[in-house]
């Protein structure tokens, strides 16, 4: 299954929700403000690091740009993909789940 | 602009993912071209407008945070930036965008990095408080 969550972890519990109802294999898409999760240094660091030992996680990169983030500051193992790749992961899974 | 009323524009949230800190920003930039005494306030994910390198070109959305830039020329008072909200996110204090003013050639970064405890002072020393 696709999760994609599209709020921010500093404002909304969305991705805390996602990453507990999740089934581990998942694949994570972070779209809109819920790309700041992937931020590396911020006091989201430990859950999201917790996560990628579970899931596949992805950023989209337009949203990682509009918000001045680059590659460099991403925890590793956040993949970035461009709108292509969100259809592959839309199409490669059955279902998807928005969290918003 | 003796009269005016201090007036400080809260922002709490980031660019893009809502229309709450665009529409903040046009209200501050009206309420400075009437002579009040305008600051405006980055709190929690407030601060991420003025993180600097903001390319909207994939989303094909306005990059309505260079406007920021702006608030110098509009006699704004201060811009403040909590470093705790900072802190939380990763984000460094001289990663910010600038925004200068002084057209008398000493120029001056409106920008100012704040305390909670100091920020508290500057929220209840204004006459209006007004909320993204």
């Amino acid at each position: 299954m696709l999760h994609t969550v599209n709020k921010s972890p500093f404002e909304k519990d969305s991705l805390n929700t996602c990453f507990r109802l999740a089934r581990p294999g998942s694949d994570v898409l972070l779209i809109e403000d819920a790309v700041y999760a992937a931020l590396a240094g911020s006091c989201f660091e430990p859950a999201m690091s917790e996560a990628l030992a579970r899931y596949s996680v992805f950023v989209l990169k337009a949203d990682l740009e509009a918000r001045g983030i680059d590659s460099g500051d991403l925890i590793s193992g956040v993949r970035a993909v461009d709108y292509s790749g969100f259809v592959d992961l839309a199409v490669k899974n059955d279902t998807v789940q928005s969290w918003l | 602009m003796g009269d005016g009323k201090k007036i400080l524009f809260i922002n709490r949230r980031g660019p893009y993912g809502t229309i709450y800190a665009q529409e903040a920003l046009e209200v501050a930039l009206v309420g400075a071209v009437f002579d009040q005494k305008i600051s405006l306030a980055f709190i929690d994910d407030g601060v991420f407008l003025l993180r600097p390198g903001q390319s909207t070109v994939g989303l094909q959305m306005k990059q309505f945070t260079a406007a920021y830039r702006a608030l110098g020329d509009f006699e704004i008072h201060r811009v403040y930036v909590e470093r705790e909200s900072l802190q939380v996110r990763g984000m460094k204090e001289e990663n910010l965008m600038e925004i200068v003013t002084g057209p008398d050639g000493g120029t001056r970064n409106l920008v100012k990095v704040v305390s909670s405890v100091e920020l508290m002072d500057v929220i209840h020393s204004q006459d209006v408080l007004l909320n993204d």
